[in-house]
């Protein structure tokens, strides 16, 4: 009897023993959760980040229209930018910005797309062992650098070239067009090399030149991560803000032609912002242009977005 | 024929724009170096800076641009390790993970003079900490942080999974696992990210301008107390950063000798980031070799 108590007694404490390790977390459990704890508030300063910025960004950006009731289209179509006397046209600036944008990109794309189709069809070689690290020096350049360049170089240049003082879009465009060029080129080497192999073999098994291949085959099935590389070089174009400014002349007026003094919305950003009293309309209304900033930033975003989606779908059917 | 001509057409013309690239960033290089090398000396590297004009040395914003470099990397490595961890491990399949990695996304195309403002709005108009080393180095962080997040994952995910199973099946936490396990193996790849990263950050200026201010005030080299308002040290103080100087010098062009002066600077700043990018990949490789024990 006494035995048998004891046994009980033993399997009690065993069963216990056991209820502790099946219902209770282990160690390795333990550490899971302060690891995911970890990481989880790791990624939550991220989205807090990110969520304030547009946050911030944007109740400062309405500030011009909701507490100084400019019209939005007045702001949007006005050519007159004169903070300080009450007239805030950013049209100078929107056109500046897009100007130099479009005017970049569509020079980079042909360098771009030769570079990249040199590096993945013609010299595949010479292509990664010299070209390659070519593109990345040219990402590495800092845009002051740039800025200090086109400043030097280029906009002399234009001086002697077609008078005037030699800032202006032309001069923005330039400096522009090699910056963007890494980004463009880099990106569409990936897409390119993306492309099936199986293509390229069967376009060239019926007969075609290695050029036909290339424009008719590569070129056209790569399509949309073309698009996608020249929209991140525009979205990079679009935001640049020093080198640009340091190039354009910085003049907020309509601009007239490609060599006299324009504005972009960033030239005036950098140029404006600390010389502006917080609160007031002139701060209001470049908070306003940091607001066009960024809402294009978001669309350029989603453009991407729309085109990587497109061209999933083409190539499932 | 006719196809076999526009092929050579073709072909010549795409030799011809790879060689305006080479050519672009030779003379780019060229340039910098011809123009700014014969204007730097030890004098010019350590001396002090006029305060009005911006002529004179760099020593101060030599040593700002290290400083601003060491407190981002501090603050922004710990975070986007934990968030690359957070999207290579523990992120489901869902759509609560694709609205991270677009708002990561967003965070990485925003232009940098915005996140700049955003740094500016929030340390120096809303806390009133003023133009300092701080208010830089978490502006910076905020622009480092989507792209070193990304890297980190991607280095991550790219160990293989049988590794991951080999740890889970000695009975070790996911955490244990990532730590131990994936982490040493992801580690040259995570390295020759934040060096590459390094660089872009050492070049960065219009993230800048309004957080971490355009001025260097003068600093005791000698007072190394943090709390000091003229140590180096302090966070508190604005601190003008090479590429900000370079763009102040050629913006107020009240210095007789701008054009040298930011030559000099440039090349400088060109030189670092040139050393930046091999250090990347000299380390990366490095431990490469040391962590797989391949030649």
């Amino acid at each position: 009897m006494e035995q048998t108590n004891s046994q009980l007694k033993n399997q009690d404490t065993q069963s216990h023993e056991w209820d502790t390790r099946l219902h209770h977390a282990t160690k390795a459990t333990h550490e899971d959760w302060i690891g995911r704890g970890i990481s989880y508030f790791c990624i939550g300063i991220i989205i807090l980040v990110v969520a304030s910025m547009l946050w911030f960004i944007t109740s400062k950006g309405i500030a011009t229209f909701t507490q100084n009731h400019v019209s939005l289209w007045k702001f949007l179509s006005g050519t007159n930018w004169a903070p300080d006397q009450g007239k805030i046209g950013a049209l100078p600036m929107i056109l500046g910005s897009f100007a130099v944008t479009f005017a970049a990109a569509i020079v980079a794309t042909p360098f771009a797309l030769g570079t990249a189709i040199f590096m993945t069809e013609i010299s595949p070689n010479r292509g990664r062992k010299f070209l390659q690290p070519v593109i990345e020096l040219l990402v590495g350049i800092p845009s002051v650098v740039y800025g200090f360049i086109g400043l030097a170089v280029v906009v002399p240049f234009m001086r002697h070239l077609v008078g005037g003082s030699g800032f202006g879009i032309i001069s923005a465009t330039f400096v522009l067009f090699v910056m963007v060029l890494p980004t463009i080129t880099s990106m569409t080497v990936d897409s390119l090399r993306a492309v099936p192999r199986f293509y390229k073999e069967a376009s060239l098994a019926l007969g075609a030149t290695r050029w036909q291949t290339v424009s008719r085959v590569i070129l056209r099935s790569a399509t949309s991560g073309i698009l996608t590389a020249i929209i991140f070089g525009m979205a990079r174009a679009f935001g640049e803000a020093l080198a640009v400014q340091m190039v354009i002349g910085n003049a907020a007026i309509m601009p007239k032609n490609l060599i006299s003094p324009a504005s972009t919305l960033t030239s005036q950003l950098t140029t404006g912002i600390g010389d502006t009293i917080d609160g007031t309309l002139p701060n209001n209304a470049l908070w306003s242009l940091a607001l066009i900033l960024l809402l294009m930033s978001l669309f350029f975003n989603a453009l991407v977005r729309f085109i990587a989606k497109r061209g999933q779908l083409k190539h499932e059917r | 024929m006719n196809a076999k001509r526009t092929d050579f057409i073709a072909t010549v013309v795409i030799d011809l724009i790879v060689a305006s690239v080479v050519g672009i960033l030779f003379f780019l290089l060229a340039y910098i170096l011809t123009a700014g090398l014969p204007h730097v000396s030890w004098s010019f590297l350590t001396g002090a800076t006029d305060a009005f004009s911006g002529a004179g040395g760099i020593g101060v914003q030599l040593f700002n641009s290290f400083y601003l470099l060491l407190l981002t990397m501090l603050i922004s490595v710990p975070i986007s390790l934990g968030a690359g961890i957070y999207l290579a491990e523990y992120a489901k399949d869902n759509w609560r993970t694709s609205l991270i990695r677009s708002a990561i996304e967003v965070l990485s195309s925003l232009p940098s003079v915005v996140v700049g403002l955003f740094g500016f709005l929030l340390f120096v108009v809303k806390f009133k900490i003023g133009f300092s080393v701080i208010s830089g180095s978490i502006a910076l962080t905020f622009f480092n942080l989507p792209l070193l997040t990304r890297n980190i994952e991607e280095s991550l995910s790219a160990v293989s999974r049988s590794q991951r199973e080999a740890g889970l099946s000695l009975g070790l936490s996911k955490w244990k696992t990532e730590l131990g396990i994936i982490l040493p193996v992801a580690l040259p790849g995570i390295v020759t990210g934040i060096v590459l990263s390094a660089g872009r950050v050492f070049g960065e200026a219009a993230a800048l301008i309004y957080t971490a201010g355009q001025s260097a005030p003068v600093t005791n080299f000698a007072d190394w107390n943090p709390m000091d308002p003229a140590s180096p040290l302090n966070p508190f103080r604005p601190a003008e950063t090479l590429a900000v100087h370079i763009w102040k010098v050629n913006t107020e062009g009240l210095a007789s000798n701008a054009a040298a002066l930011s030559a000099a600077a440039s090349a400088v700043l060109i030189i670092a980031v040139l050393l930046f990018n091999l250090g990347a990949r000299l380390l990366g490789n490095y431990l490469y070799r040391r962590v797989t024990a391949s030649k």
